[in-house]
């Protein structure tokens, strides 16, 4: 069912290596040269300047960089909702300029990215029907879905009587009905509480052993890219560009104590983290450069 | 009050609502009932022959609606109020939906709307008899002109406020085209819609009677001008307070009808405050 939990040991005893990873993995997501302007009148802000990176069938990466460097832009291109001025997007060999069928996105926003009008489970089933996914197997993909993310007793509830933590399980339930080639996740625990969210880290990792899925997770949290991810970009500040590649060979089967506490963990942590104070500081001086003439 | 058993306890239950009912009748009845009160004592103290007491009114109510009137007057204003209002929805829903989409159909289309929205709807009437004639096209005409604006203005409002992150993951989904319409921007825009019915409801009524005062041969607005000329003043009188319930009752089937499209609005909304 999961070829990750297999193919994750590969990548040990190559730390820190930052060539691509895919091994002999065939390439899901493909981002070349990928640059974004935002053209405002008279200056024009160079968001993202040139990301290359690509994600191998059934891995789980994650995206860290300090705050304000394009994250959610650079997300929103790969989702084909935005075009990028320049640079290519592939799923699966497809170019991607409209959102692709085989994507499904989780936002950080929950309370927003969730249909107030509609039950928990219309919600979930919403996207199905749009598939043309026929009634049987819609009923069985909602089930499997709430209940993986342990929201059977809420289907008939509606978004808006759930906390916060609920409502960000019934988005991923409801990505994960889909049956997507590819989850995109935006700082999607961002605004849960720090309990919540470890329950959700967990949860995110179950998923993507059992349903093999490729996951791209972006964060700003550095213990939550290392803790997740099988491998860890970290991104520079805007003007974007990937800075470093970091393969995270922890085991697979994580644990929110002893993980956190295994030596590898805060050495990762600590790379990953001198990774994005560079990141800062480094291009602190290159700040101007974000502006470019229209 | 009842420790001895049970029973009393839920008679007492019983009881309770019962009285509860009674308090909240209490509640609606009480201003009105002073009020009638209180025109009765003036109007039983005055010698005006233009203020009859609400007995005298009363009895004209009978004897007037519950007459063949009802039919001749009462339904076909009905009838006009409803295919007005039933046209202003329609047409300020769809064109605000168009205008709403679309920022480049909106440039184009908002000085003149904004023009023809300044104009006061009873004025049009001389024009609209002139165009329409005098039969009930253009009554509805009238009531149209009134009332399509604040629908088309709360449905532009409505639907330009979608929320940017829900129509992102709508896109994500796979939801385009007439679903997305239907499950995304006319349910995203329903509070607004809904509060631009609720003013048109009002305003169709009174446009209702403003177009059946001039040349008209029948309807409510007709019948309180021909009572007023003809000093028949307690039917005068009784076709205002026609009036005045048909509105309360509009407004009553409209709130029912809001509860059952808003009810999430209005549970979202406890929820955040009370957050």
């Amino acid at each position: 069912m999961s070829a990750n939990s297999a193919g994750a040991g590969a990548y040990t005893g190559s730390p820190g290596a930052t060539t691509n990873h895919q091994g002999e993995r065939p390439t899901m997501l493909k981002v070349t040269g990928l640059q974004k302007i935002y053209n405002g009148g008279a200056s024009a802000v160079e968001a993202v300047r040139d990301l290359t990176f690509d994600l191998g069938e059934g891995e789980l990466v994650c995206l860290v960089g300090p705050s304000g460097c394009g994250k959610t832009t650079l997300l929103k291109c790969i989702a084909g909702l935005m075009p990028p001025t320049s640079g290519t997007v592939e799923l699966a060999g497809q170019s991607v300029t409209a959102p692709p069928p085989g994507m499904a996105v989780v936002f950080q926003e929950y309370g927003r990215s969730l249909f107030a009008w509609m039950s928990v489970r219309a919600n979930v089933e919403l996207p199905l029907k749009e598939k043309r996914i026929p009634r049987g197997r819609r009923d069985e993909l909602v089930d499997e879905s709430l209940e993986a993310v342990g929201l059977t007793r809420f289907a008939d509830a509606y978004p808006w009587q759930l906390s916060g933590g609920m409502q960000q399980r019934v988005a991923i339930a409801r990505a994960i009905a889909y049956e997507p080639q590819v989850l995109l996740m935006d700082e999607p625990f961002a605004a849960v509480d720090a309990q919540t969210r470890a329950d959700l880290e967990d949860l995110i990792r179950q998923i993507w052993q059992r349903m093999g899925v490729t996951v791209l997770f972006v964060t700003h949290d550095i213990d939550e890219a290392v803790y997740l991810g099988e491998r860890v970009l970290v991104l520079s500040s805007s003007p974007t560009v990937v800075q470093d590649d970091i393969t995270v060979d922890l085991p697979t089967e994580r644990d929110q104590l002893t993980t956190r506490q295994d030596e590898r963990f805060t050495e990762l942590r600590a790379r990953v983290y001198a990774q994005i104070q560079q990141a800062k500081n480094g291009t602190g001086a290159d700040q101007d450069a974000a502006s470019v003439a229209p | 009050m009842s420790s001895q058993s049970t029973a009393p306890s839920t008679g007492s239950r019983a009881g309770a609502s019962v009285r509860r009912a009674g308090t909240k009748v209490v509640h609606v009845l009480l201003l009105p009932a002073l009020l009638i009160g209180l025109y009765a004592y003036s109007s039983a103290n005055s010698d005006s022959y233009y203020t009859p007491t609400p007995d005298l009114i009363a009895a004209a109510f009978v004897e007037l609606w519950f007459s063949e009137r009802f039919f001749a007057d009462v339904l076909p204003s009905l009838a006009r109020l409803a295919a007005g209002f039933a046209v202003s929805a329609v047409l300020g829903v769809g064109l605000g939906v168009l205008l709403g989409l679309s920022t480049r159909v909106r440039a184009l289309f908002e000085p003149v709307l904004e023009f023809l929205r300044a104009i006061p709807p009873p004025v049009l009437v001389p024009l609209m008899i002139l165009l329409a004639g005098i039969d009930d096209s253009m009554k509805v005409l009238v009531i149209v002109s009134g009332c399509v604006w604040p629908v088309l203005l709360n449905t532009v409002e409505g639907v330009r406020a979608v929320d940017p992150v829900l129509a992102d993951t709508a896109r994500c989904y796979g939801i385009t085209g007439t679903t997305r319409l239907r499950v995304l921007v006319l349910r995203s825009a329903s509070p607004q819609i809904m509060a631009g019915l609720r003013l048109a409801l009002a305003l169709a009524i009174i446009l209702m009677v403003i177009s059946e005062m001039f040349a008209s041969s029948s309807g409510l607005g007709f019948a309180i001008v021909q009572f007023q000329r003809t000093f028949a003043i307690p039917e005068m009188w009784a076709g205002m307070v026609l009036l005045g319930l048909v509105g309360f009752v509009l407004s009553t089937l409209f709130e029912l009808a809001e509860g059952r499209v808003l009810g999430w609005y209005r549970g979202l909304r406890a929820a955040n405050r009370g957050e």
